[in-house]
């Protein structure tokens, strides 16, 4: 079993998380304050493909919210490229959440340009980004369409393209292909990879699929039932070209075999307490 | 989500709030009822003050009036007129807006057809019919029930069809991998599924009813409220007017309020409470 | 803009277009009383001299002038109590069951109140108007702002949008469907208001010139306002829901 916080250099240090709870008040006087997540000690190296799985409502979401800036950590510290988030998104993070949040009065183009646009940046150079980032993500046909003409998938896209527009260094994905079918979602992984080698950015991929999670990650965190804590990280140790073919890897189902021990107990927990 | 009657029915059924969270809600939802009632009586005293006590009298003398009106002689036969008119305009319209809106709602074909006149009807100023009704109807209790009609039956037509229409087509599946005869998928399922909305059809249709009834008193009566309303009106009796006003918003909001009950007890009886 | 006529269309224009001829015929071979009923041909002839007549058009504008102002009133207002009470839900509490029950209350009673407070003119009109209508804005802004997916706000924060931005880029064209449906409420609510204060007690407009001509006996004059004024009226609300269902087709799919 790894640990939690690698020995690497601290200026590869991407993200680090230290000692970060997240509690929200009680919903009524005399109840208890709700604990949704930690203590989360946690460091992401400059470029890894880090995953988090763990059982509903452990806190999944809250932990991207925190690392993102979205919210504040009720205790603990939040650093990313050295310097402390609290409450405040800093620059150079992108977010892919859960839910479609593509904007469906814009065409797919004005999407993607939406982000640049708000920042001033100028139209010829917005059109320089836009372009072939739609093109990286097969969505140069659709460049005038608008969301609704678009399917799930496409749209999910949409929202990945919209976000490295903005050349994001860290990428947070909150469980994106979660409304796809099994066969797009291992095609969007393969794509999700190529981007990470393109892109050479840091990702943090939530999701609930232990293959997706063991087939894309260079690491993989456990996390408890609420409140959550990382109970397991397992290195993969896949090389950095990789696909979705190493699913006939022996490797593969070993790591896969690993997480659901660790994670079963936890999710049967994570059951109990929503039934 | 799509725009449709059904929507805008639910704005306009008032459903502006998420289903309740049981008892704590209700004590909540007690006190700011009585919050609410004791804002407006004030703003009515201070609206009172302010506009001086023959253009806006102020609660006390109202109630007083109020009092007053109800123990006079001749109040139980407008009132019972009134009543008289808007029960039978209520049970033709529930009863007619129903079945016609179920017939829609089962016929595909029948409902996109219907739809639109439907809106139409719904969004014109139907007072500019009243002169055609009388002119049908003559003078008298008939146009006032017609009148009452021609208001409350659409939105229990639209409110019913859609209720129908809205059934998933999974449940008719279900009905039939279970075998389920006509008559018990009917019962069984379609009219479970469907009564929360016809509820708020008839909750909607109830209130407009009401109000076509009264409108069409003011017009076409010599007897019931809309007829005290209007003598008042003419005759420059404010207090009076208020007097009446006052009565037909408490027995409106009343029947409201319980029907909204049962509308929203429904409703939340039909929607999955939110999952983690 | 091609018009695609659907198979339901047909059957409706067929529907529409046999009981009109079946009215025309009714009304001329005596079936129904020629002082209560006019035949449609007759009512059009009514509706072209009506509005051939400068009378007429003065109370038409009359009208459209009234409801005006009661739609830029009440979508103002509306719009702000809307905002108001999603940004305080503890009010929004509050007012609930008033909101709820809002339109079962025949608010139009205190038409009276208006006449003594405003005077006999065409504010009254406007009040009635701008009561029927704000409950309907404030409520479809209410709900607008409500359906805003959580999702867009955090991308707005993700994307570090100023409040302003935020505002005016994402919130406001997000909820822009249903601030469109509370306005077509308004619309034709604003009329429903006007007309009927017009029927009762007024000097000018539709309502009023309806009203005349029926107490005069004129039936032709009525019948000619009457489809005139459902010709306009019902122009303006077809085009709005027709717009409203293009409005929300791009959002399919949500």
């Amino acid at each position: 079993m790894n640990s939690p916080a690698s020995g690497a250099d601290v200026s590869d240090l991407h993200v680090r998380l230290h000692g970060v709870t997240r509690t929200y008040p009680p919903a009524a006087a005399d109840r208890a304050p709700l604990h949704a997540l930690g203590p989360i000690d946690l460091a992401l190296k400059r470029g890894e493909f880090f995953s988090v799985v763990g059982p509903s409502g452990c806190g999944k979401s809250t932990l991207l919210d925190v690392i993102a800036g979205l919210a504040a950590p009720s205790a603990g510290s939040v650093t990313f490229e050295d310097r402390p988030v609290a409450g405040l998104v800093p620059d150079g993070i992108g977010v892919v959440f859960q839910e479609d949040a593509s904007f469906p009065w814009l065409s797919v183009y004005d999407n993607a340009a939406f982000a640049l646009r708000r920042a001033g940046v100028a139209e010829p150079e917005v059109r320089e980004r836009v372009e072939p980032t739609l093109a990286f993500m097969g969505l140069t046909g659709f460049a005038r369409a608008y969301p609704a003409q678009l399917s799930g998938g496409m749209r999910q896209r949409l929202c990945i393209a919209r976000t490295l527009v903005t050349r994001p260094r860290l990428l947070l994905l909150d469980e994106p292909f979660g409304a796809l079918d099994q066969q797009t979602r291992l095609l969007m992984g393969d794509e999700l990879l190529n981007l990470w080698r393109e892109t050479g950015a840091t990702i943090l991929l939530i999701t609930h699929s232990l293959d997706e999670a063991s087939l894309l990650s260079d690491r993989i965190g456990v996390m408890s039932a609420r409140p959550g804590v990382f109970i397991d990280v397992v290195a993969t140790g896949w090389p950095r070209a990789r696909d979705s073919r190493i699913v006939s890897d022996a490797a593969f189902g070993t790591l896969t075999g690993r997480l659901w021990a660790s994670l079963r107990e936890q999710s049967i927990k994570a059951l109990a307490m929503v039934s | 989500m799509p725009a449709s009657p059904d929507a805008d029915g639910a704005i306009m059924a008032g459903r502006t709030a998420r289903p309740g969270q049981g008892r704590l809600r209700d004590h909540a939802a007690l006190i700011d009822a009585a919050l609410l009632i004791a804002g407006l009586g004030v703003l009515w005293q201070a609206g009172s003050m302010l506009l001086g006590r023959e253009a806006l009298p102020s609660p006390a003398a109202t109630v007083e009036k109020l009092a007053a009106i109800i123990n006079d002689a001749d109040f139980p036969a407008h009132a019972f007129e009134t009543a008289r008119a808007f029960v039978t305009a209520l049970v033709i319209a529930l009863l007619a807006g129903l079945v016609i809106g179920l017939a829609l709602g089962a016929s595909r074909l029948a409902g996109e057809v219907a739809e639109p006149l439907l809106v139409g009807l719904y969004a014109i100023p139907k007072i500019t019919l009243y002169p055609v009704i009388l002119l049908l109807f003559g003078l008298g209790i008939s146009a006032k029930i017609a009148f009452g009609v021609i208001h409350g039956v659409i939105p229990v037509i639209v409110f019913t069809m859609n209720a129908v229409r809205n059934i998933p087509g999974i449940y008719f599946r279900a009905a039939r991998t279970m075998r389920l005869s006509v008559m018990q998928t009917a019962c069984t399922i379609v009219i479970p599924a469907a009564l929360p909305e016809i509820i708020s059809g008839f909750r909607v249709g109830f209130a407009l009813t009401l109000l076509g009834t009264l409108i069409g008193e003011m017009f076409a009566s010599q007897r019931g409220i809309g007829y005290m309303l209007v003598r008042a009106m003419e005759t420059n009796d404010t207090l009076t007017v208020m007097a009446l006003a006052f009565l037909l918003v408490v027995l409106a909001t009343a029947a409201s309020t319980a029907l909204l009950a049962v509308d929203r007890r429904l409703h939340a009886r039909a929607q999955p409470s939110s999952g983690s | 803009m091609t018009v695609v006529m659907t198979r339901a269309d047909w059957i409706r224009l067929a529907l529409v277009a046999g009981a009109l001829v079946s009215l025309e015929a009714a009304c001329r071979a005596g079936f129904v009383s020629k002082d209560a009923v006019i035949p449609p041909t007759v009512m059009l002839q009514g509706a072209w001299r009506a509005l051939h007549a400068e009378e007429t058009r003065g109370d038409l504008f009359y009208t459209l002038h009234t409801v005006g102002l009661s739609l830029v009133l009440s979508l103002a207002a509306g719009a702000a109590i809307g905002a108001l009470l999603h940004s305080l839900p503890r009010l929004r509490r509050v007012l609930d069951p008033l909101l709820a029950s809002y339109y079962a209350v025949p608010t139009f009673v205190f038409y009276p109140l208006f006449i003594v407070l405003f005077g006999l003119n065409r504010w009254p009109l406007v009040a009635i108007g701008f009561l029927f209508a704000v409950v309907a804005v404030a409520i479809n802004t209410l709900d607008g702002l409500s359906r805003i997916p959580r999702a867009y706000r955090r991308t707005a924060a993700v994307m570090r949008l100023s409040p302003a931005q935020s505002l005016i880029h994402v919130i406001l064209p997000a909820a822009s469907p249903w601030f469109f449906t509370g306005a077509k409420f308004a619309v034709a609510y604003s009329f429903i208001g006007v007309i009927a204060g017009e029927f009762v007690v007024s000097g000018a407009g539709m309502g009023h010139a309806i009203a005349f001509a029926y107490n005069s006996f004129d039936n032709r004059m009525m019948y000619g306002l009457i489809v005139l004024l459902f010709v306009v009226v019902g122009g303006i609300n077809t085009a709005l829901w027709s717009i409203e269902r293009r409005l929300y087709a791009r959002l399919a799919g949500r």
